[in-house]
């Protein structure tokens, strides 16, 4: 029988280091609502998302009462909407009609983001991939939770370098189109390489096409708990330390196989995948960077990072995978600089910067996440970040992002606040080198010698 | 039998244990192992309780369990035990 140690355990790791299950993510196909009517399409869209995740937020209230539990978010996925869309849409307004039906259904169903406005465009865009991403400015700006995606490469087939080149004006244009609000806009627009089906985690998720109809994927998170589990063996040698990891990250995962196997049962939507990602948000102690700072430096960025940082990830997993046999998404830590205040801090005191941030996106589980830049900065150098990041992703085989906002108006020195779990950020000097030349080639970038596996 | 952890933590005072049985006793919930501890001071108590004789829904009987520590002045907090068992059981 469990004894009252551990049962204080649990709970001390709930009230006072922040462990949460970050987001039960519903992911739910759209492919069975196209059509070649733009209105049937988008009322096909609203009753099949209101028939599914009709009871996905008092399902997670329910589960986290009786549990015990923080469950913070609870979001929904689609289908990308380029494909869903490709029937009826002859135009970019379209897509955006889409873009508001997806909005309307999820403020009726109460959940706070819904991904899947997104084109995979790997290797080309097809005429509605371009024309989702040409709408994506106009349909952020004009939702609330709507998150878009596209995923400009993959290791299997290089990268379309023409996508990147619009993922550069289109994430500037977005910029623009949301000045009045910090360009929050970007912050629900990433640009991926090698993007995972089943990420529960916004504002990456899509319901890739190799899913089921509806499928229920769970993000654990728990930075806190790692640090505390940390501070207790303050010193200790690497064996200890990685050997403390990851027994923490095998208890936070448990928690989330619990809550995703109920959410599975009484949605009756099969359970897909626990992402066990080391997720910050700005609260006090639910920081990523106190995390490499207890393992012992000064600030994140300080020479030592990337591998304090590889270290973590690799414990992260290796407990995770024990606790759970569907391991999925993006799993790993988490470096968004707005999110974590330990990392807005080392920004100001001038240790993190943008290149070493991309060198730590190296061996963690995402890319450059929530980095705020000058509004000033050109379209091609936007592009020019959103290449060497997707190259990086490409090359090693691994999920990278870039989620980046050129704040309009703004310049370095300035901060950004957009508030709630997205946070504030300082903004971050970019090389103001041009790579004009580069990005105006067109074509695409072939994919790496060791893909060919076959 | 359906397991539930019951935890009671705060500052030790006269009736905690008598009230919290009383209200299990009323709600149809039998005791079925309690142990406690002092932590820094603080009355730290551990139920193991069986709640498939409960007369309301879990979710009313969590609350319920709330309400009663508030007028204690103690935190009381009533979850499922699989959440412990799926962490510190293999």
């Amino acid at each position: 029988m469990i004894n009252i140690s551990e049962v204080l355990e649990t709970n001390r790791m709930i009230q006072s280091e922040n462990l949460d299950v970050r987001t039960i993510t519903m992911g739910v196909s759209l492919l069975d609502c196209a059509d070649s009517n733009l209105d049937v399409v988008c009322k096909n869209i609203y009753a099949k998302l209101l028939r599914y995740a009709g009871r996905l937020v008092r399902t997670g209230e329910d589960i986290s009462r009786e549990f015990g539990i923080p469950i913070v978010n609870k979001r929904i996925s689609v289908t990308p909407v380029a494909l869903v869309g490709a029937a009826c849409c002859r135009r970019p307004e379209d897509f955006v009609e889409i873009a508001r039906t997806l909005d309307r259904a999820a403020a009726e169903l109460g959940v706070n983001f819904l991904g899947g406005y997104s084109a995979v465009v790997s290797k080309g865009m097809t005429p509605a991939d371009e024309m989702l991403i040409r709408s994506i400015p106009e349909a952020l700006a004009g939702t609330e939770r709507i998150c878009a995606s596209v995923n400009v490469g993959s290791t299997k087939t290089g990268l379309d370098m023409d996508a990147v080149r619009l993922m550069g004006e289109t994430v500037k244009a977005a910029a623009e189109r949301t000045r009045d609000s910090g360009s929050l806009g970007c912050a629900k627009l990433v640009v991926l390489c090698n993007a995972p089906d089943d990420n529960p985690f916004m504002a990456g998720a899509f319901h890739g096409v190799t899913e089921a109809d509806a499928v229920v994927n769970v993000g654990v998170s728990g930075p806190g708990v790692v640090k505390y589990a940390l501070e207790q063996i303050r010193g200790a040698d690497f064996e200890t330390l990685c050997e403390t990891v990851k027994r923490t990250a095998f208890k936070i995962t448990r928690v989330g196989q619990l809550v995703a196997q109920e959410a599975s049962r009484r949605l009756g939507v099969p359970f897909g995948i626990i992402d066990l990602s080391l997720a910050p948000t700005p609260a006090v102690g639910d920081s990523v960077a106190d995390i490499l700072k207890e393992i012992g430096l000064e600030h994140p960025g300080a020479p030592g990072t990337t591998a304090a940082l590889a270290l973590l990830n690799d414990q992260v997993k290796k407990g995770g995978v024990m606790a759970s046999s569907y391991v999925g998404g993006l799993s790993g830590a988490f470096i968004p600089v707005s999110e974590d205040q330990g990392m807005i801090d080392a920004v100001v005191a001038g240790a993190l910067t943008i290149e070493k941030l991309e060198a730590m996106t190296c061996v963690c589980s995402v890319g450059l996440d929530m980095i705020a830049i000058p509004g000033d900065t050109s379209a091609a150098t936007i592009s020019g970040i959103i290449a060497d990041e997707a190259a990086i992703g490409m090359v090693n085989q691994k999920t990278t992002a870039v989620r980046i906002i050129p704040v309009a108006g703004k310049g370095v020195g300035e901060t950004v606040e957009f508030g709630g779990l997205l946070g504030h950020a300082p903004i971050m000097p970019v090389n103001r080198s041009s790579c004009e030349r580069f990005i105006a080639r067109k074509g695409r970038i072939p994919a790496p010698i060791h893909s060919f596996r076959n | 039998m359906k397991k539930a952890v019951i935890t009671v933590v705060g500052r030790d005072t006269v009736g905690i244990l008598a009230r919290t049985c009383t209200y299990l006793a009323d709600a149809g919930v039998n005791i079925l192992d309690i142990s406690q501890t002092v932590v820094q001071d603080y009355f730290n108590m551990m139920m193991v309780v069986d709640v498939a004789g409960a007369k309301m829904p879990f979710a009313e009987l969590a609350a319920g369990m709330e309400e009663t520590g508030r007028a204690i002045g103690v935190q009381i907090k009533c979850q499922k035990e699989e959440i412990f068992d799926k962490m510190h059981r293999i």
